[in-house]
């Protein structure tokens, strides 16, 4: 037969549905001023084309934004009943779905990833993300901390590329219902959906500086999360620099919360659900080309099943389809940027050289944009770097071992502890081996999935603090009765006192504030007076 | 083990078992089989739905789609098997399956007709010079037999129903397994019956109806058993293994159908051997038809889309398909009244 149905025809999704501007400024007090610093292009990774010039926010702008959300917490958003935040919220989440395939579009163009994950993945994750705390917001009493706690005032967050509307969510959902206002940075070269969701929030009708969009490179976000005013900083991104926040916010009394990196273990037992746990092991780490910090980028494989798991891996890998992110049939989309590129290059070049077999499916790259096959190395040992360091990338290190213990202990034995899977149709083995991972979330046969009521946190390297579920309301309360975070600016002290006072009392202030509908049109400020 | 009563009697059933003995070995004891049944990894059916719906995400297109609804015509068992079947029922079938479109002459047949074993001399009759084998553009006639739907009859009775429409002319003979003894735990008993009923399928000139195996997964419930149930079937010597009879619901699925694929896809690792597979009953869309497809072509291979590899059990199929095949050539929608009914 000469029939080549799998060399499906293209199936694009239609750009047609986005409406970008030429250059987007930062989203302070509301609406779009221009930066101060230099504006930088972002492109798509699949093609290196220029989709948009965005801003760079410098100290002044940095100030601006911080000092927006500053004002808008003590006047509105802390005073706001929890109801009312809550509606707000809602709003926000109908919106995210109703321009969703917007989203799912302008995230797939400005990060690589293929549309079907934006599309089923991302985008309903981050309605779903909004639609959890909005809930939350009004029932904050029953979040774990005794009656009443307190909000903390603003929050900087900032967020990596690999899911970049999601990270938004994940950071902006909880510290909303529980009554912060935000700063926010994405990352250089995601920030494409974090300023479509700048639009969303004036179609809220958010009150004006609330949720303030700052971007810039990694020099904003430094000085966003070293800003005086900020009294919590959240962050997911790498170690390293996870490490330089965690040093640099020592003693200032700000709330810290990291979501850092991961090398995470898959482990197969030998009486696995076969053709599922392939499955997994795709999912776990081809998913998002492997840009997940919760990645099972280390498979350990029982001994006895070696061979048939990699044939099987190895023929199913074959099915994958890289190409156009935007092909509703393609699987593995492209690397995010060059440099994250460049590392995967030189990593997968270590473990040749440490003496790890490379694979790869046959698969064409195309010429322009930054691609990487999907890529599975046997023979690794538990001390080759590939089985060691994150690579962040579609390459997954095959480890063996013989018993359930043996299992554990290699499992644990890394720097990180973010996730883990276990693959076995024995249930009390699935019990028995996660109580002794050291890892904040395992998946029993299923990887890589998540969920708004579940929390999501790292051991060890991989970061402190839980986001999702009522635990990851935890980051941006305070207990009712324990006192204030010290600020290290001491007029903040005296607001920051205020707070759990004016909490109790909103149901009161709401009353006047009748209903969640404020003025639709964001009201021109200039910058000047929002410096 | 050798005291062991075992459960195929050569005489009778040595050269269908083959399969079994090469795989088995001299453990062809209900225990043994039992034994290697149970050894076979499980399913999670969390995962199977999950890769099922993944599958069911791709978009095909244009020149894919056109390729596709062709292919998913010369695929179709198209099927009548109501008490009320009569011989001008199943003439008005046979032309349907000669002619799918009247206003389209290029429009191949479908694979095969399948009706109840006492009208298969009409069927023979009524395709006349197009009665054939699929693969060569021919339409096959496929008979039900074996007691279909239930199978609650005696041995005797399932044999000589087989025998009856294979004398009568029936190239394939879609046969359904003892879901009781199944699920009692009867693995022996089902295996010697499908044994018995290939064996049945044999004709005097030593050529042999093809058996498809129907294993009703609807009334098996488990994924687990779908797949023991496949293997069982594909060891006693079945050349296709099928969902379902479509008077159970739920009927086909495409969890269901991913599950029989890889097991076919596993036996061709183990054997070399290629077996094939039928969803039977509720796949009524174009659209859900190419879902198969692309299970099929992504499973156990694009070699496996060949009429003596996958077939559709399905009525109402045909005619959505011939709509959108009417589309795609003259780009806007006609309606059901311009397809005939059978």
């Amino acid at each position: 037969m000469t029939i080549s149905f799998l060399d499906y025809a293209p199936a694009p999704e239609s750009r047609a549905i986005l409406d970008l501007r030429e250059t987007y400024g930062l989203f302070i007090n509301g609406e779009f001023v221009d930066g101060r610093g230099t504006p930088f292009p972002s492109i798509s990774p699949a093609t290196e084309e220029t989709i948009t010039t965005v801003a760079t926010a410098d100290a002044d702008d940095v100030d601006a934004a911080v000092q927006a959300a500053r004002v808008a917490y003590t006047r509105t958003w802390s005073t706001m009943s929890g109801a009312d935040r809550g509606k707000y919220l809602f709003r926000i989440a109908r919106l995210v779905q109703e321009r969703a395939r917007e989203l799912a579009v302008a995230e797939s163009l400005d990060n690589g990833k293929p549309i079907k994950e934006s599309r089923d993945i991302d985008i309903p994750l981050v309605a779903a993300w909004f639609f959890y705390y909005a809930g939350w917001a009004d029932k904050l009493d029953h979040a774990g901390l005794g009656a009443s706690p307190a909000s903390l005032g603003v929050a900087a967050q900032v967020i990596p590329w690999n899911f970049p509307m999601l990270m938004l969510a994940w950071k902006i959902a909880p510290a909303l219902a529980a009554g912060n206002t935000v700063v926010l940075k994405p990352a250089e070269t995601t920030p494409l959906t974090a300023l479509l969701f700048a639009e969303i929030v004036q179609q809220a009708g958010l009150p004006e500086g609330v949720v303030n969009i700052i971007t810039g490179a990694g020099q904003t976000g430094e000085l966003l999360v070293n800003h005086p005013d900020v009294d919590k900083v959240a962050f997911t991104g790498s170690t390293a620099v996870g490490r330089r926040i965690a040093r640099s916010t020592a003693g200032t009394g700000k709330k810290l919360t990291l979501e850092l990196g991961g090398k995470a273990a898959n482990i197969v037992f030998d009486d696995a659900p076969i053709d599922q746990a392939i499955e997994g092991i795709v999912n776990g780490i081809f998913f998002n080309q492997g840009h997940v910090c919760c990645a099972g980028s280390r498979l350990l494989v029982q001994e006895s099943i070696h061979d048939e798991v990699i044939d099987r891996l190895k023929d199913r890998l074959s099915t994958l389809r890289l190409g156009d992110p935007l092909d509703k049939n393609t699987d593995i989309g492209a690397i995010n940027s060059a440099a994250q590129l460049a590392r995967i290059t030189e990593l997968s070049a270590v473990g040749e050289d440490e003496g790890a077999e490379r694979w790869s499916p046959e698969c064409v790259l195309p010429e322009k944009g930054f691609w990487f096959a999907p890529t599975i190395f046997t023979n690794v040992s538990t001390s080759h770097r590939i089985a060691r360091e994150e690579i962040f990338g579609p390459v997954l290190s095959v480890l063996t071992f013989r018993t359930p213990a043996e299992a554990v202990a290699k499992a644990n034995n890394t720097p990180y502890g973010l996730s883990a899977g276990i693959w076995t149709d024995k249930g009390s083995r699935i019990l028995a081996v996660a109580d002794k991972l050291r890892a904040g979330v395992i998946w029993a046969n299923t990887f890589n999935k998540l969920d708004p009521a579940s929390p999501f946190g790292g051991y060890k390297e991989s970061g402190y603090g839980r986001e999702g579920g009522r635990h990851g309301l935890a980051a941006y309360l305070k207990p009712a009765g324990t006192s204030p975070a010290l600020t290290a600016v001491a007029a903040q002290t005296t607001e920051a006192v205020a707070e759990p006072v004016a909490e109790p009392v909103t149901a009161s202030a709401a009353t006047t504030r009748t209903s969640a509908t404020p003025s639709a049109k964001p009201r021109r400020t200039s910058k000047k007076a929002t410096k | 083990m050798r005291r062991k009563k075992t459960i195929v009697t050569l005489t009778t059933a040595l050269a269908p078992a083959e399969r079994a003995l090469n795989v088995l070995g001299t453990d062809l004891t209900e225990k043994g089989l039992r034994r290697y049944l149970n050894g076979i990894a499980g399913v999670d059916a969390v995962g199977l739905e999950q890769r099922a719906a993944a599958l069911g995400t791709r978009s095909i297109k244009t020149t894919s789609k056109r390729w596709a609804l062709d292919t998913i015509i010369s695929l179709i068992d198209l099927t009548t098997l109501e008490g009320a079947d009569t011989r001008g029922k199943v003439r008005s079938l046979a032309a349907k399956a000669i002619t799918p479109d009247a206003s389209d002459p290029d429009c191949g047949p479908v694979a095969a007709i399948c009706v109840y074993g006492d009208m298969v001399p009409d069927a023979v009759a009524a395709l006349g010079a197009h009665h054939g084998a699929p693969d060569r553009g021919k339409i096959a006639v496929a008979a039900v037999a074996t007691a279909f739907p239930s199978g609650r009859a005696s041995l005797p009775v399932k044999l000589s129903d087989t025998s009856d429409a294979v004398a009568a002319g029936a190239d394939e003979i879609d046969m359904v397994i003892d879901r009781g003894a199944f699920l009692a735990g009867n693995y022996g008993r089902v295996f010697d019956e499908i044994v018995a009923v290939k064996e049945t399928c044999r004709r005097e000139d030593g050529t042999s109806a093809h058996l498809k195996v129907i294993l009703e997964t609807g009334e098996l419930n488990t994924y687990d058993n779908v797949r023991r149930a496949s293997w069982l079937a594909i060891l006693a010597g079945g050349d296709f293994i099928k969902t379902s009879t479509g008077k159970v619901s739920p009927a086909a699925t495409l969890p269901v159908t991913l599950l029989m694929l890889e097991v076919v896809r596993d036996w061709y690792k183990l054997t070399g051997q290629k077996i094939g597979v039928k969803p039977a009953g509720g796949i009524r869309s174009s659209k859900d038809a190419i879902k198969y497809l692309v299970t099929v072509a992504e499973t156990a291979g694009e070699e496996w889309l060949q009429p003596h590899l996958f077939r559709f059990g399905a009525s109402s199929l045909l005619n959505d398909v011939l709509m959108q095949r009417q589309k795609m050539t003259t780009g806007h929608y006609s309606g059901p009244d311009y397809v005939t009914i059978d």
